[in-house]
Protein backbone atom coordinates (compact mmCIF):
# COMPACT_ATOMS: atom_id res chain seq x y z
CA UNK A 1 0.00 0.00 0.00
CA UNK A 2 1.33 3.68 -1.02
CA UNK A 3 2.67 5.88 2.07
CA UNK A 4 4.00 2.22 3.59
CA UNK A 5 7.37 2.36 2.62
CA UNK A 6 9.72 1.60 5.14
CA UNK A 7 7.95 1.37 8.28
CA UNK A 8 5.19 -0.86 8.21
CA UNK A 9 1.28 -0.23 8.68
CA UNK A 10 0.98 -1.32 12.13
CA UNK A 11 4.65 0.71 12.76
CA UNK A 12 2.73 3.92 11.85
CA UNK A 13 -0.53 3.00 13.84
CA UNK A 14 1.37 2.48 16.85
CA UNK A 15 3.29 6.13 16.04
CA UNK A 16 0.14 7.89 15.64
CA UNK A 17 -1.34 6.67 17.80
CA UNK A 18 0.52 5.12 21.20
CA UNK A 19 0.86 8.66 23.29
CA UNK A 20 -2.67 9.20 23.10
CA UNK A 21 -3.38 5.67 24.05
CA UNK A 22 -0.60 5.54 26.30
CA UNK A 23 -2.17 8.63 28.37
CA UNK A 24 -5.57 7.73 28.31
CA UNK A 25 -4.46 4.12 29.81
CA UNK A 26 -2.32 5.74 32.37
CA UNK A 27 -4.10 8.71 33.38
CA UNK A 28 -7.70 8.22 32.52
CA UNK A 29 -8.74 4.17 32.28
CA UNK A 30 -6.08 3.26 34.69
CA UNK A 31 -7.82 5.97 37.16
CA UNK A 32 -11.36 4.80 36.38
CA UNK A 33 -10.57 1.25 37.10
CA UNK A 34 -8.40 2.08 40.38
CA UNK A 35 -11.00 4.54 41.66
CA UNK A 36 -14.02 1.94 41.55
CA UNK A 37 -11.71 -0.53 43.66
CA UNK A 38 -11.33 2.32 46.23
CA UNK A 39 -15.04 2.03 46.55
CA UNK A 40 -14.06 -1.06 48.91
CA UNK A 41 -11.01 0.23 51.00
CA UNK A 42 -10.95 2.78 54.06
CA UNK A 43 -7.79 4.81 52.90
CA UNK A 44 -6.23 7.80 54.30
CA UNK A 45 -2.73 8.11 51.96
CA UNK A 46 -0.83 7.35 55.12
CA UNK A 47 -1.32 3.86 56.00
CA UNK A 48 -1.95 0.81 54.48
CA UNK A 49 -5.47 0.71 52.68
CA UNK A 50 -8.13 -1.48 54.58
CA UNK A 51 -10.05 -3.29 52.90
CA UNK A 52 -13.98 -2.70 54.19
CA UNK A 53 -16.32 -4.63 51.94
CA UNK A 54 -19.42 -2.50 51.13
CA UNK A 55 -19.19 -0.36 54.32
CA UNK A 56 -18.13 2.76 52.92
CA UNK A 57 -21.73 2.43 50.57
CA UNK A 58 -23.81 1.37 53.68
CA UNK A 59 -22.22 4.96 55.35
CA UNK A 60 -23.12 7.21 52.54
CA UNK A 61 -26.45 5.31 52.71
CA UNK A 62 -26.72 7.18 56.53
CA UNK A 63 -24.48 10.36 56.11
CA UNK A 64 -26.84 13.23 56.95
CA UNK A 65 -24.37 16.04 55.49
CA UNK A 66 -24.13 13.93 51.85
CA UNK A 67 -27.84 13.78 51.66
CA UNK A 68 -27.69 16.94 52.65
CA UNK A 69 -25.09 18.44 49.63
CA UNK A 70 -27.57 16.18 47.37
CA UNK A 71 -31.03 18.13 48.30
CA UNK A 72 -28.93 21.40 47.65
CA UNK A 73 -27.57 20.10 44.32
CA UNK A 74 -31.18 19.32 43.12
CA UNK A 75 -32.53 22.28 44.79
CA UNK A 76 -30.55 24.05 42.54
CA UNK A 77 -31.31 22.13 39.44
CA UNK A 78 -34.68 22.87 39.77
CA UNK A 79 -34.45 26.23 39.93
CA UNK A 80 -31.72 26.71 38.11
CA UNK A 81 -32.38 25.20 34.92
CA UNK A 82 -36.02 26.30 34.28
CA UNK A 83 -34.55 29.83 34.45
CA UNK A 84 -31.76 29.44 32.46
CA UNK A 85 -33.52 27.46 29.40
CA UNK A 86 -36.60 29.63 29.38
CA UNK A 87 -34.28 32.90 29.37
CA UNK A 88 -31.71 31.41 26.96
CA UNK A 89 -35.15 30.79 24.42
CA UNK A 90 -36.43 34.66 24.75
CA UNK A 91 -32.84 35.64 24.26
CA UNK A 92 -32.14 33.94 21.33
CA UNK A 93 -35.44 34.80 19.77
CA UNK A 94 -34.73 38.20 20.43
CA UNK A 95 -30.79 37.84 19.05
CA UNK A 96 -32.62 35.93 15.93
CA UNK A 97 -34.14 38.72 14.97
CA UNK A 98 -32.82 41.16 12.07
CA UNK A 99 -31.76 43.82 14.34
CA UNK A 100 -29.30 46.36 13.63
CA UNK A 101 -26.06 45.12 16.02
CA UNK A 102 -27.34 42.19 17.06
CA UNK A 103 -23.64 40.76 17.32
CA UNK A 104 -22.58 43.21 19.84
CA UNK A 105 -25.17 41.88 21.91
CA UNK A 106 -24.20 38.55 21.69
CA UNK A 107 -20.35 39.58 22.17
CA UNK A 108 -21.39 41.11 25.59
CA UNK A 109 -24.22 38.00 26.57
CA UNK A 110 -21.17 35.95 25.86
CA UNK A 111 -18.52 37.61 27.88
CA UNK A 112 -19.51 35.90 31.37
CA UNK A 113 -18.95 32.28 29.57
CA UNK A 114 -15.77 32.86 28.86
CA UNK A 115 -14.86 33.85 32.37
CA UNK A 116 -13.10 31.56 34.80
CA UNK A 117 -15.62 30.39 37.56
CA UNK A 118 -13.26 32.03 40.37
CA UNK A 119 -13.18 35.48 38.93
CA UNK A 120 -16.95 35.45 38.73
CA UNK A 121 -17.37 34.01 41.94
CA UNK A 122 -15.18 36.96 43.75
CA UNK A 123 -16.85 38.98 41.29
CA UNK A 124 -20.65 38.45 42.68
CA UNK A 125 -19.55 38.04 46.13
CA UNK A 126 -19.12 41.58 45.77
CA UNK A 127 -22.00 42.42 43.87
CA UNK A 128 -24.05 40.38 46.29
CA UNK A 129 -22.36 42.80 49.67
CA UNK A 130 -25.35 43.00 51.71
CA UNK A 131 -24.37 46.77 52.81
CA UNK A 132 -22.33 48.22 49.30
CA UNK A 133 -23.19 45.82 46.69
CA UNK A 134 -24.80 46.30 43.35
CA UNK A 135 -27.95 43.88 43.83
CA UNK A 136 -29.72 45.19 47.37
CA UNK A 137 -28.43 48.83 46.05
CA UNK A 138 -30.87 48.52 42.79
CA UNK A 139 -33.33 46.21 45.59
CA UNK A 140 -33.48 49.58 47.61
CA UNK A 141 -34.43 51.71 44.73
CA UNK A 142 -37.57 50.12 44.48
CA UNK A 143 -38.03 49.78 47.57
CA UNK A 144 -37.26 46.40 48.66
CA UNK A 145 -34.58 45.60 51.48
CA UNK A 146 -32.48 42.36 49.85
CA UNK A 147 -31.38 39.93 52.30
CA UNK A 148 -27.90 39.23 53.51
CA UNK A 149 -27.53 36.76 50.49
CA UNK A 150 -24.32 34.85 50.90
CA UNK A 151 -24.00 35.50 54.47
CA UNK A 152 -27.49 33.40 55.43
CA UNK A 153 -26.79 30.06 55.19
CA UNK A 154 -30.73 30.23 53.72
CA UNK A 155 -30.22 32.62 51.02
CA UNK A 156 -27.03 31.75 49.70
CA UNK A 157 -28.40 29.18 47.55
CA UNK A 158 -30.09 31.90 45.50
CA UNK A 159 -27.26 33.67 45.37
CA UNK A 160 -25.48 30.92 43.96
CA UNK A 161 -27.87 29.90 41.59
CA UNK A 162 -28.38 33.70 39.98
CA UNK A 163 -25.14 33.66 39.78
CA UNK A 164 -24.88 30.98 37.47
CA UNK A 165 -27.65 31.65 35.59
CA UNK A 166 -26.06 35.18 34.78
CA UNK A 167 -22.75 32.72 33.51
CA UNK A 168 -24.69 30.50 31.80
CA UNK A 169 -27.14 32.57 29.48
CA UNK A 170 -24.86 33.33 26.74
CA UNK A 171 -23.63 30.12 26.26
CA UNK A 172 -27.67 27.88 26.27
CA UNK A 173 -28.60 31.45 24.55
CA UNK A 174 -26.00 30.39 21.45
CA UNK A 175 -26.79 27.28 20.90
CA UNK A 176 -30.75 28.17 20.93
CA UNK A 177 -29.43 30.40 18.39
CA UNK A 178 -27.51 27.80 16.24
CA UNK A 179 -31.00 25.60 16.49
CA UNK A 180 -33.19 28.72 15.43
CA UNK A 181 -30.90 29.63 12.23
CA UNK A 182 -31.39 25.86 11.59
CA UNK A 183 -35.01 25.66 10.99
CA UNK A 184 -35.84 26.58 6.91
CA UNK A 185 -37.20 29.56 5.88
CA UNK A 186 -39.90 28.32 4.12
CA UNK A 187 -41.60 26.84 6.87
CA UNK A 188 -42.30 30.43 8.33
CA UNK A 189 -43.35 31.73 5.16
CA UNK A 190 -45.21 28.94 3.92
CA UNK A 191 -47.34 29.94 7.15
CA UNK A 192 -47.58 33.16 6.65
CA UNK A 193 -49.08 32.69 3.42
CA UNK A 194 -51.51 30.37 5.44
CA UNK A 195 -52.09 33.59 7.51
CA UNK A 196 -50.43 32.07 10.71
CA UNK A 197 -49.92 35.31 13.21
CA UNK A 198 -46.83 35.93 15.07
CA UNK A 199 -47.44 33.97 18.00
CA UNK A 200 -49.03 31.16 15.86
CA UNK A 201 -45.72 30.61 14.03
CA UNK A 202 -44.07 30.62 17.13
CA UNK A 203 -45.78 27.82 18.91
CA UNK A 204 -46.57 26.05 16.46
CA UNK A 205 -42.85 26.12 13.97
CA UNK A 206 -40.31 27.63 16.19
CA UNK A 207 -40.66 25.63 19.49
CA UNK A 208 -41.77 22.21 18.55
CA UNK A 209 -38.71 22.41 15.96
CA UNK A 210 -36.29 23.71 18.28
CA UNK A 211 -37.13 20.83 20.51
CA UNK A 212 -33.53 18.83 19.67
CA UNK A 213 -32.19 21.62 20.52
CA UNK A 214 -33.92 21.99 23.82
CA UNK A 215 -33.35 18.48 24.49
CA UNK A 216 -29.52 18.82 23.95
CA UNK A 217 -29.51 21.68 25.68
CA UNK A 218 -31.52 20.21 29.04
CA UNK A 219 -29.21 16.97 28.90
CA UNK A 220 -25.67 19.06 28.87
CA UNK A 221 -27.27 21.27 31.48
CA UNK A 222 -28.83 18.66 34.15
CA UNK A 223 -24.96 16.78 33.63
CA UNK A 224 -23.33 20.25 34.27
CA UNK A 225 -25.57 20.78 37.38
CA UNK A 226 -25.02 17.77 39.10
CA UNK A 227 -21.10 18.70 39.34
CA UNK A 228 -21.72 22.20 40.41
CA UNK A 229 -19.03 23.06 42.44
CA UNK A 230 -17.20 26.13 42.14
CA UNK A 231 -19.44 28.76 42.84
CA UNK A 232 -20.81 27.23 45.52
CA UNK A 233 -17.23 26.08 46.70
CA UNK A 234 -16.31 29.71 46.81
CA UNK A 235 -19.19 31.62 47.11
CA UNK A 236 -20.77 31.66 50.70
CA UNK A 237 -19.29 33.32 53.59
CA UNK A 238 -18.06 30.83 55.96
CA UNK A 239 -21.37 30.12 58.12
CA UNK A 240 -23.68 30.23 55.37
CA UNK A 241 -21.46 27.37 53.96
CA UNK A 242 -23.86 24.74 55.20
CA UNK A 243 -26.41 25.95 53.48
CA UNK A 244 -25.08 25.81 50.36
CA UNK A 245 -23.17 22.63 50.41
CA UNK A 246 -23.65 20.11 46.69
CA UNK A 247 -22.12 16.48 45.84
CA UNK A 248 -19.10 17.64 44.55
CA UNK A 249 -18.52 19.68 47.37
CA UNK A 250 -18.64 16.52 49.40
CA UNK A 251 -16.13 14.57 47.35
CA UNK A 252 -13.45 17.39 47.55
CA UNK A 253 -13.93 17.58 51.49
CA UNK A 254 -13.84 14.48 51.98
CA UNK A 255 -10.76 13.51 49.84
CA UNK A 256 -8.47 16.45 50.17
CA UNK A 257 -9.78 17.69 54.04
CA UNK A 258 -10.23 14.46 55.57
CA UNK A 259 -7.97 12.30 53.29
CA UNK A 260 -10.61 9.87 52.80
CA UNK A 261 -9.64 8.59 49.58
CA UNK A 262 -12.22 5.63 49.66
CA UNK A 263 -15.31 7.26 51.05
CA UNK A 264 -14.90 9.98 48.31
CA UNK A 265 -14.35 7.84 45.68
CA UNK A 266 -18.05 6.30 46.52
CA UNK A 267 -19.44 9.28 46.09
CA UNK A 268 -18.14 10.32 43.02
CA UNK A 269 -19.57 6.41 41.66
CA UNK A 270 -22.90 7.31 43.31
CA UNK A 271 -22.88 10.67 41.31
CA UNK A 272 -21.58 9.01 38.23
CA UNK A 273 -24.48 6.57 38.55
CA UNK A 274 -27.03 9.51 39.13
CA UNK A 275 -26.38 11.13 36.12
CA UNK A 276 -26.22 8.61 34.03
CA UNK A 277 -29.48 6.91 34.93
CA UNK A 278 -31.43 10.25 34.34
CA UNK A 279 -29.50 11.01 31.05
CA UNK A 280 -30.00 7.16 29.99
CA UNK A 281 -34.43 8.23 30.97
CA UNK A 282 -34.00 11.66 29.30
CA UNK A 283 -33.25 9.51 25.92
CA UNK A 284 -35.63 6.95 26.41
CA UNK A 285 -38.25 9.65 27.15
CA UNK A 286 -36.81 11.94 24.29
CA UNK A 287 -39.35 10.88 21.06
CA UNK A 288 -42.19 11.90 23.29
CA UNK A 289 -41.58 15.36 22.82
CA UNK A 290 -38.51 15.99 21.02
CA UNK A 291 -39.69 16.39 17.21
CA UNK A 292 -36.85 16.10 14.52
CA UNK A 293 -39.63 17.50 12.16
CA UNK A 294 -43.10 19.12 11.74
CA UNK B 1 -49.98 19.97 14.36
CA UNK B 2 -51.51 18.12 11.53
CA UNK B 3 -53.15 20.85 9.93
CA UNK B 4 -49.93 22.51 10.59
CA UNK B 5 -48.23 19.54 9.32
CA UNK B 6 -50.78 19.53 5.81
CA UNK B 7 -50.04 23.29 4.53
CA UNK B 8 -46.07 22.60 5.68
CA UNK B 9 -45.60 19.75 2.92
CA UNK B 10 -47.84 21.54 0.17
CA UNK B 11 -45.89 24.70 0.32
CA UNK B 12 -42.36 23.23 0.93
CA UNK B 13 -41.83 23.74 -2.39
CA UNK B 14 -42.09 27.55 -2.23
CA UNK B 15 -38.91 29.00 -3.70
CA UNK B 16 -37.04 30.73 -1.51
CA UNK B 17 -37.32 34.27 -1.29
CA UNK B 18 -35.05 36.40 0.98
CA UNK B 19 -36.89 39.98 0.32
CA UNK B 20 -40.12 38.23 1.95
CA UNK B 21 -38.11 36.48 4.22
CA UNK B 22 -38.63 37.43 8.12
CA UNK B 23 -38.87 41.32 7.30
CA UNK B 24 -38.54 43.31 9.87
CA UNK B 25 -41.07 43.76 12.93
CA UNK B 26 -43.49 46.98 13.51
CA UNK B 27 -41.27 49.90 14.82
CA UNK B 28 -42.74 49.56 18.21
CA UNK B 29 -42.16 46.34 18.58
CA UNK B 30 -38.43 46.71 17.46
CA UNK B 31 -38.10 49.34 20.31
CA UNK B 32 -39.49 47.06 22.80
CA UNK B 33 -36.90 44.16 21.72
CA UNK B 34 -33.92 47.19 21.56
CA UNK B 35 -35.17 47.96 25.46
CA UNK B 36 -34.54 44.44 26.63
CA UNK B 37 -31.45 43.64 24.97
CA UNK B 38 -29.67 46.52 26.43
CA UNK B 39 -31.19 45.63 29.74
CA UNK B 40 -29.77 42.19 29.53
CA UNK B 41 -26.62 43.78 27.74
CA UNK B 42 -26.29 46.02 31.06
CA UNK B 43 -27.00 42.91 33.41
CA UNK B 44 -24.40 41.25 31.34
CA UNK B 45 -21.80 43.83 31.69
CA UNK B 46 -22.16 46.17 34.66
CA UNK B 47 -20.76 43.57 37.10
CA UNK B 48 -17.72 43.89 34.98
CA UNK B 49 -17.52 47.50 34.69
CA UNK B 50 -18.16 47.21 38.63
CA UNK B 51 -15.19 45.37 39.20
CA UNK B 52 -12.94 47.30 37.08
CA UNK B 53 -14.01 50.26 39.15
CA UNK B 54 -13.67 49.01 42.41
CA UNK B 55 -9.95 48.34 41.38
CA UNK B 56 -9.27 51.54 41.26
CA UNK B 57 -10.72 52.51 44.75
CA UNK B 58 -8.66 53.08 47.93
CA UNK B 59 -10.33 50.96 50.91
CA UNK B 60 -11.45 53.67 52.43
CA UNK B 61 -13.26 54.75 49.05
CA UNK B 62 -15.22 51.07 49.39
CA UNK B 63 -17.97 51.84 51.25
CA UNK B 64 -20.35 53.94 49.82
CA UNK B 65 -24.43 53.39 50.47
CA UNK B 66 -24.82 54.85 46.47
CA UNK B 67 -22.39 53.06 43.80
CA UNK B 68 -19.65 55.19 42.63
CA UNK B 69 -18.88 53.92 38.92
CA UNK B 70 -16.11 56.52 38.38
CA UNK B 71 -13.37 56.23 41.41
CA UNK B 72 -13.28 59.11 43.09
CA UNK B 73 -10.05 59.44 44.16
CA UNK B 74 -8.86 56.93 41.39
CA UNK B 75 -5.80 55.04 42.62
CA UNK B 76 -3.28 52.05 41.72
CA UNK B 77 -3.13 51.17 45.81
CA UNK B 78 -4.79 47.66 44.87
CA UNK B 79 -2.75 46.71 42.63
CA UNK B 80 0.71 47.87 44.46
CA UNK B 81 -0.80 45.93 47.46
CA UNK B 82 -1.42 43.03 45.03
CA UNK B 83 1.99 42.76 43.94
CA UNK B 84 3.48 43.37 47.69
CA UNK B 85 1.27 40.38 48.52
CA UNK B 86 2.27 38.12 45.57
CA UNK B 87 4.54 37.84 42.58
CA UNK B 88 2.05 38.81 40.03
CA UNK B 89 4.22 38.20 36.84
CA UNK B 90 5.12 34.58 37.94
CA UNK B 91 1.50 34.04 38.43
CA UNK B 92 0.76 34.95 35.26
CA UNK B 93 3.94 33.13 33.80
CA UNK B 94 2.84 29.97 35.80
CA UNK B 95 -0.93 30.37 33.85
CA UNK B 96 0.65 31.19 30.85
CA UNK B 97 3.06 28.03 30.43
CA UNK B 98 0.51 25.83 31.83
CA UNK B 99 -2.33 26.63 29.46
CA UNK B 100 0.51 26.86 25.76
CA UNK B 101 1.80 24.03 26.67
CA UNK B 102 -1.10 22.26 28.16
CA UNK B 103 -3.21 23.25 24.83
CA UNK B 104 -0.35 22.35 22.32
CA UNK B 105 0.09 18.78 23.47
CA UNK B 106 -3.60 18.23 23.59
CA UNK B 107 -4.08 19.48 20.40
CA UNK B 108 -1.09 17.18 18.92
CA UNK B 109 -2.23 14.23 20.56
CA UNK B 110 -5.83 14.55 19.52
CA UNK B 111 -5.03 15.14 15.96
CA UNK B 112 -2.67 12.32 15.52
CA UNK B 113 -4.38 10.17 17.58
CA UNK B 114 -7.94 11.08 15.29
CA UNK B 115 -5.61 10.74 11.73
CA UNK B 116 -4.94 6.71 12.97
CA UNK B 117 -8.48 6.89 13.64
CA UNK B 118 -9.55 8.49 10.38
CA UNK B 119 -7.19 8.08 7.43
CA UNK B 120 -5.92 4.63 8.34
CA UNK B 121 -7.47 1.41 8.27
CA UNK B 122 -6.46 -1.37 10.48
CA UNK B 123 -7.69 -3.97 13.01
CA UNK B 124 -9.94 -3.40 15.92
CA UNK B 125 -9.89 0.48 15.10
CA UNK B 126 -13.50 0.95 16.17
CA UNK B 127 -13.40 -1.17 19.30
CA UNK B 128 -10.56 1.19 20.61
CA UNK B 129 -12.37 4.20 19.46
CA UNK B 130 -15.14 2.59 21.33
CA UNK B 131 -13.32 2.91 24.01
CA UNK B 132 -12.25 6.86 23.31
CA UNK B 133 -16.04 7.57 23.68
CA UNK B 134 -16.64 5.34 26.76
CA UNK B 135 -14.11 7.63 28.87
CA UNK B 136 -16.10 10.68 27.50
CA UNK B 137 -19.16 9.89 29.90
CA UNK B 138 -16.78 9.64 33.16
CA UNK B 139 -17.38 12.39 35.14
CA UNK B 140 -13.63 14.85 36.33
CA UNK B 141 -14.59 13.23 40.04
CA UNK B 142 -14.49 9.94 39.63
CA UNK B 143 -11.05 10.58 38.10
CA UNK B 144 -9.47 13.07 39.80
CA UNK B 145 -8.97 11.22 43.13
CA UNK B 146 -6.74 8.25 41.54
CA UNK B 147 -5.18 10.72 39.38
CA UNK B 148 -4.16 12.57 42.33
CA UNK B 149 -2.86 9.44 44.47
CA UNK B 150 -0.87 8.91 40.86
CA UNK B 151 0.86 12.54 40.45
CA UNK B 152 1.58 12.27 44.67
CA UNK B 153 2.96 8.72 43.85
CA UNK B 154 5.50 10.17 41.22
CA UNK B 155 6.45 12.98 43.38
CA UNK B 156 4.96 15.37 40.88
CA UNK B 157 2.82 17.57 43.20
CA UNK B 158 3.80 21.15 43.12
CA UNK B 159 5.50 20.77 39.69
CA UNK B 160 4.29 21.72 36.21
CA UNK B 161 4.54 18.07 35.01
CA UNK B 162 2.08 17.73 37.65
CA UNK B 163 -0.44 20.53 36.67
CA UNK B 164 0.09 19.77 32.87
CA UNK B 165 0.36 16.18 32.02
CA UNK B 166 -3.08 14.51 33.46
CA UNK B 167 -4.87 17.31 31.31
CA UNK B 168 -3.14 16.28 27.97
CA UNK B 169 -5.42 13.19 27.59
CA UNK B 170 -9.28 13.75 26.30
CA UNK B 171 -10.91 12.06 24.30
CA UNK B 172 -13.00 14.68 22.93
CA UNK B 173 -10.21 16.25 21.21
CA UNK B 174 -9.70 13.38 19.36
CA UNK B 175 -13.86 13.37 18.34
CA UNK B 176 -13.99 16.61 17.06
CA UNK B 177 -11.12 16.13 14.79
CA UNK B 178 -11.99 12.73 13.64
CA UNK B 179 -14.94 13.64 12.73
CA UNK B 180 -13.38 16.77 10.07
CA UNK B 181 -10.56 14.49 9.19
CA UNK B 182 -13.47 12.28 7.93
CA UNK B 183 -14.58 14.69 6.03
CA UNK B 184 -10.94 15.19 3.59
CA UNK B 185 -11.30 13.32 0.07
CA UNK B 186 -8.68 10.41 -0.40
CA UNK B 187 -7.20 11.54 -3.36
CA UNK B 188 -5.18 14.41 -1.68
CA UNK B 189 -3.38 12.28 0.02
CA UNK B 190 -3.26 9.28 -2.42
CA UNK B 191 -1.42 12.12 -4.81
CA UNK B 192 1.10 12.99 -1.82
CA UNK B 193 1.81 9.42 -1.28
CA UNK B 194 2.73 8.82 -5.22
CA UNK B 195 4.87 11.92 -5.03
CA UNK B 196 6.67 9.65 -2.57
CA UNK B 197 5.71 11.15 0.85
CA UNK B 198 5.81 9.33 3.65
CA UNK B 199 2.56 9.60 6.40
CA UNK B 200 4.14 12.09 8.66
CA UNK B 201 4.61 14.24 6.00
CA UNK B 202 1.14 13.70 4.76
CA UNK B 203 -0.78 14.19 7.94
CA UNK B 204 1.63 16.72 9.04
CA UNK B 205 1.60 18.94 4.98
CA UNK B 206 -2.03 17.81 3.64
CA UNK B 207 -4.14 16.68 6.76
CA UNK B 208 -3.43 19.11 9.12
CA UNK B 209 -3.35 22.34 6.95
CA UNK B 210 -7.06 21.32 5.17
CA UNK B 211 -8.59 21.00 9.04
CA UNK B 212 -7.29 24.83 10.31
CA UNK B 213 -11.26 25.18 11.67
CA UNK B 214 -11.48 21.94 14.08
CA UNK B 215 -8.15 22.56 14.88
CA UNK B 216 -9.02 26.29 15.59
CA UNK B 217 -11.88 25.37 17.46
CA UNK B 218 -10.18 22.67 19.61
CA UNK B 219 -7.05 24.90 20.43
CA UNK B 220 -9.64 27.74 22.04
CA UNK B 221 -11.70 25.23 23.72
CA UNK B 222 -8.54 24.27 25.36
CA UNK B 223 -7.02 27.30 25.60
CA UNK B 224 -10.20 28.38 27.87
CA UNK B 225 -10.34 25.32 29.83
CA UNK B 226 -6.91 24.90 31.08
CA UNK B 227 -6.59 29.40 31.75
CA UNK B 228 -9.80 28.93 33.74
CA UNK B 229 -9.24 25.41 35.31
CA UNK B 230 -9.20 25.54 39.37
CA UNK B 231 -10.30 22.14 40.11
CA UNK B 232 -7.23 20.22 39.36
CA UNK B 233 -4.25 22.77 40.29
CA UNK B 234 -6.61 23.60 43.50
CA UNK B 235 -4.89 20.24 44.45
CA UNK B 236 -1.22 20.07 43.10
CA UNK B 237 -0.16 23.19 42.76
CA UNK B 238 -0.28 24.79 46.04
CA UNK B 239 3.26 26.79 46.08
CA UNK B 240 3.70 29.77 45.05
CA UNK B 241 6.49 28.93 42.39
CA UNK B 242 3.95 26.73 40.28
CA UNK B 243 0.67 28.32 41.41
CA UNK B 244 -2.22 29.49 38.32
CA UNK B 245 -4.08 32.64 38.36
CA UNK B 246 -7.18 31.34 39.72
CA UNK B 247 -5.98 29.40 42.51
CA UNK B 248 -4.23 32.72 43.76
CA UNK B 249 -7.43 34.42 43.00
CA UNK B 250 -9.09 32.17 45.20
CA UNK B 251 -6.94 31.94 48.15
CA UNK B 252 -6.75 35.92 48.13
CA UNK B 253 -10.30 36.03 48.17
CA UNK B 254 -10.77 34.15 51.39
CA UNK B 255 -7.51 35.72 53.29
CA UNK B 256 -7.71 39.82 51.84
CA UNK B 257 -8.85 41.03 55.21
CA UNK B 258 -8.26 44.91 56.39
CA UNK B 259 -8.99 45.58 59.73
CA UNK B 260 -11.67 42.49 59.76
CA UNK B 261 -13.60 43.66 56.32
CA UNK B 262 -12.72 42.39 52.99
CA UNK B 263 -10.31 44.62 50.63
CA UNK B 264 -12.50 44.41 47.76
CA UNK B 265 -10.32 46.79 45.48
CA UNK B 266 -7.44 44.32 46.21
CA UNK B 267 -9.73 41.34 44.98
CA UNK B 268 -11.34 43.09 42.02
CA UNK B 269 -7.50 44.04 40.77
CA UNK B 270 -7.22 40.03 41.11
CA UNK B 271 -9.95 39.37 39.21
CA UNK B 272 -9.14 42.22 36.54
CA UNK B 273 -5.73 40.23 36.34
CA UNK B 274 -7.14 37.03 36.07
CA UNK B 275 -9.72 37.89 33.19
CA UNK B 276 -8.02 40.31 31.10
CA UNK B 277 -5.89 37.81 28.89
CA UNK B 278 -8.92 35.30 28.36
CA UNK B 279 -11.03 38.29 27.78
CA UNK B 280 -8.57 39.74 24.96
CA UNK B 281 -8.14 36.43 23.09
CA UNK B 282 -12.25 36.11 23.35
CA UNK B 283 -12.34 39.72 21.56
CA UNK B 284 -9.91 38.48 18.99
CA UNK B 285 -11.13 34.67 18.36
CA UNK B 286 -15.03 35.29 18.96
CA UNK B 287 -16.33 32.82 16.33
CA UNK B 288 -13.82 29.83 17.75
CA UNK B 289 -14.82 30.61 21.07
CA UNK B 290 -18.38 30.36 21.01
CA UNK B 291 -17.61 27.44 18.29
CA UNK B 292 -15.26 25.91 21.20
CA UNK B 293 -17.96 26.07 23.83
CA UNK B 294 -20.76 25.00 21.85
CA UNK B 295 -19.30 22.28 20.66
CA UNK B 296 -18.51 20.30 23.86
CA UNK B 297 -20.82 21.50 25.86
CA UNK B 298 -18.74 21.99 28.48
CA UNK B 299 -18.57 25.52 30.24
CA UNK B 300 -15.71 27.03 31.17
Amino acid sequence: MAGNRGITKWGWVAFFLAPSLLGLIVFILGPVVYSLRLTLYDWNLLSDAKFIGLDNFRELYHDAAFWTAFEHTLTFIVLYIPSVLVLAFLTALLLDQPLRGRAWFRTAFFVPVVTSWVAVAVIWKWVFNPAYGLVNYFLSLVGIEGPAWLIDPDTALYAIIITSVWKDLGFITVMFLAGLQGIPENYYEAAKIDGANRWQRLHRITVPLLTPTTFFALIISLINSFQVFEQAWLMPERFARRGASVIVGEIVDNAFRYNRMGYAATMSWVLFAVIFTITLVQFRFQNRWVHYDL
Amino acid sequence: MNEARKTMTLDRSLPREPWVARRGAPLALQAAQYAVLIVLALIMLVPFVWTVSTSFKEQSGLATATPQFIPDPASLDAYRTLSDRMDIPRLIFNSFFVTVVGTAGQVIFAAMAAYAFSRMVWRGRDTVFLLYLATLMIPVQVIIIPQFILIRHLGWVNTYQGLIIPSLFNAFGVFLLRQSFLTLPRDLEEAAFIDGANRFTVFWRVVLPLSKPALATLTVFNFMALWNAYLWPLFVARKAEVMTLPVALANLAGSSRYQGSVEWNVVMAGAVITILPILIAYLFAQKWFVRGVTFSGIKG
